[in-house]
């Protein structure tokens, strides 16, 4: 794993399609992509959880538009600890996407965004939005706070950590190589839905309908 | 006789254990998940090893959602000044790992959101105080994240919905629905925590315990063969880490029971995900409390 993408773990070997990307990035990339493709991400991602959500929704601020525009934002609540002026980020997996859900479809299209970063999937509203913007849900390890905290190199900005506090405010990571599966494409498809409706037969098989 | 209690610093180390170092039994069941997996689920696991090494040499926090820390103290045989010196030294031990990036501030105001900033709240941390039947003096932590918190469940026998009745193959039929309905939303491959019996209350509080037993030490008695046909059963779902797909969906299924009225039958399920940090502080003969 020289190159940094995963082999796929213990007996059967990977086919995925394994990708670098960039944030801010190019949204032909992102189009391109699909559901099962590994990533490696790296550059400026933005976090966002219920009360940054709520926010970008109903107040529409300017300020944040440079920040947001052609970048993913993370559904993140980390553990930091101040260092200096700055700030150390010492854990920092995803939070469940799905709350952001009525808020979602709305701030893809109204503040440009590539595309989001969380766990759990997104449902059909923010399917949508995604297929007509061109955009991706990266599905990222939950847990695995230590990890891809690991693979943030540095904190340059930080907004609304007086008002939201430091799991909800709006924190700007720069990262390297963070890793994540596309789990929700620009064609519609999801393997959240798809997982679900598998479940749902072999659920009927093993109780009855 | 009365044992002593943890000072600041032993439930400093106990925390810090807690959120940065997974039980052996959980890191061992996940390293077999992953020689038995591929594809995604494979990297996905992966994953959840190599971050649980990282944040055990880093003594960080496994997951940043670190919980809201849910305390069992047995055998100590408090009375009412010890049990709030115990509550306030856990306390001030809360504030200094939320202070030093050990825990996130996790505790809220209900109804505004907004947030103090130093972990502690009406009713957080939970303490709980037991004294029967213990030989040793402990004190367990559980760290139980928001999301697998959410997933958790009860459901009154009978449910017609899901066809499940008051006997054995009803308690089945609500375990596996409970695991389905979760997907992955709880961080799959989950361990299940489940009480059988009990009332509204008591129910969650004991399918919760469950969590603090050990995944090599199953149920003896009436649930031994449920625990792991269960298992299996779960894990033909297809949900998979994460619920991305494939196996594993559960590590393990712990099952307890309390007696319950006659017209009640309560099924509860606690989900713990699957970097569940549980630890205990042990009472030592010359009073000091280790960490295990």
């Amino acid at each position: 794993m020289s190159d940094g993408f995963c082999s796929g773990g213990g007996s059967v070997n990977f086919e995925a399609n394994q990708v670098r990307l960039q944030s801010p990035g190019d949204r032909d990339v992102i189009r391109s992509l699909r559901v099962g493709d590994r990533v490696l991400l790296s550059g400026f991602i933005v976090t966002g959880r219920d009360l940054v959500h709520r926010m970008l929704a109903r107040d529409l601020p300017d300020s944040v538009r440079p920040l947001l525009r052609n970048a993913f934002i993370y559904h993140c609540g980390p553990v930091a600890v101040r260092d200096g002026a700055g700030w150390r980020i010492v854990s920092a997996g995803p939070t469940t996407s799905m709350r952001e859900e009525p808020y979602q479809a709305g701030i893809l299209k109204e503040y440009g965004l590539l595309g989001v970063i969380g766990k759990g999937g997104m449902g059909r509203a923010t399917s949508i939005a995604l297929a007509e913007t061109g955009g991706v849900y990266l599905h990222a390890t939950g847990g695995a706070g230590s990890l891809l905290a690991s693979r943030i190199v540095g904190v340059p900005d930080l907004r609304y950590l007086a008002e939201f506090g430091v799991p909800e405010a709006m924190w700007v990571f720069q990262v390297s190589d963070f890793p994540a599966t596309v789990t929700m494409d620009s064609t519609g498809s999801s393997l959240h839905e798809s997982v679900l409706e598998l479940s749902r037969e072999r659920l009927a098989a093993l109780v009855g309908p | 006789m009365s044992a002593t209690i943890p000072s600041v610093d032993e439930f400093v180390e106990l925390l810090v254990v807690a959120s940065s170092d997974l039980p052996d039994d959980v890191e061992a069941a996940i390293g077999r998940a992953l020689l038995l997996s591929g594809g995604t689920a494979g990297c996905i696991l992966s994953e959840m090893r190599d971050n649980s090494e990282l944040a055990r040499v880093r003594r960080q926090p496994v997951c940043q959602d670190t919980g809201i820390p849910y305390v069992l103290a047995t055998g100590l045989g408090l009375d009412s000044s010890g049990r709030r010196d115990f509550k306030a030294r856990l306390a001030e031990a809360i504030r200094i790992c939320t202070s030093s990036g050990v825990l996130r501030p996790n505790a809220v105001d209900a109804l505004t959101g907004v947030n103090p900033g130093d972990g502690i709240g009406e009713g957080i941390p939970q303490v709980h105080f037991e004294d029967e039947g213990c030989e040793r003096a402990t004190v367990d932590v559980l760290l139980k994240g928001g999301g697998s918190e959410n997933v958790g469940c009860q459901y009154s026998l009978p449910d017609q919905s899901i066809g499940a009745g008051r006997d054995l193959e009803g308690i089945r039929r609500c375990i596996i629905d409970a695991a389905f309905r979760a997907q992955g939303l709880g961080c799959s491959p989950g361990i299940l925590g489940v009480c059988v019996g009990g009332d509204r209350a008591s129910g969650y509080e004991f399918a919760k315990r469950q969590l603090f037993r050990r995944l090599d030490h199953p149920s003896s008695g009436a649930f031994a063969a449920l625990e792991s046909e269960l298992v299996d059963q779960i894990n033909s779902l297809g949900i998979g880490p994460m619920g991305l797909g494939g196996s594993p969906t559960v590590l393990g299924v712990r099952i307890g029971s309390l007696a319950r009225h006659p017209a009640s039958f309560f099924v509860t399920v606690a989900y713990g995900c699957w970097a569940l940090r549980r630890r205990r502080l042990l009472a030592s003969p010359d009073g000091v409390w280790v960490v295990v």
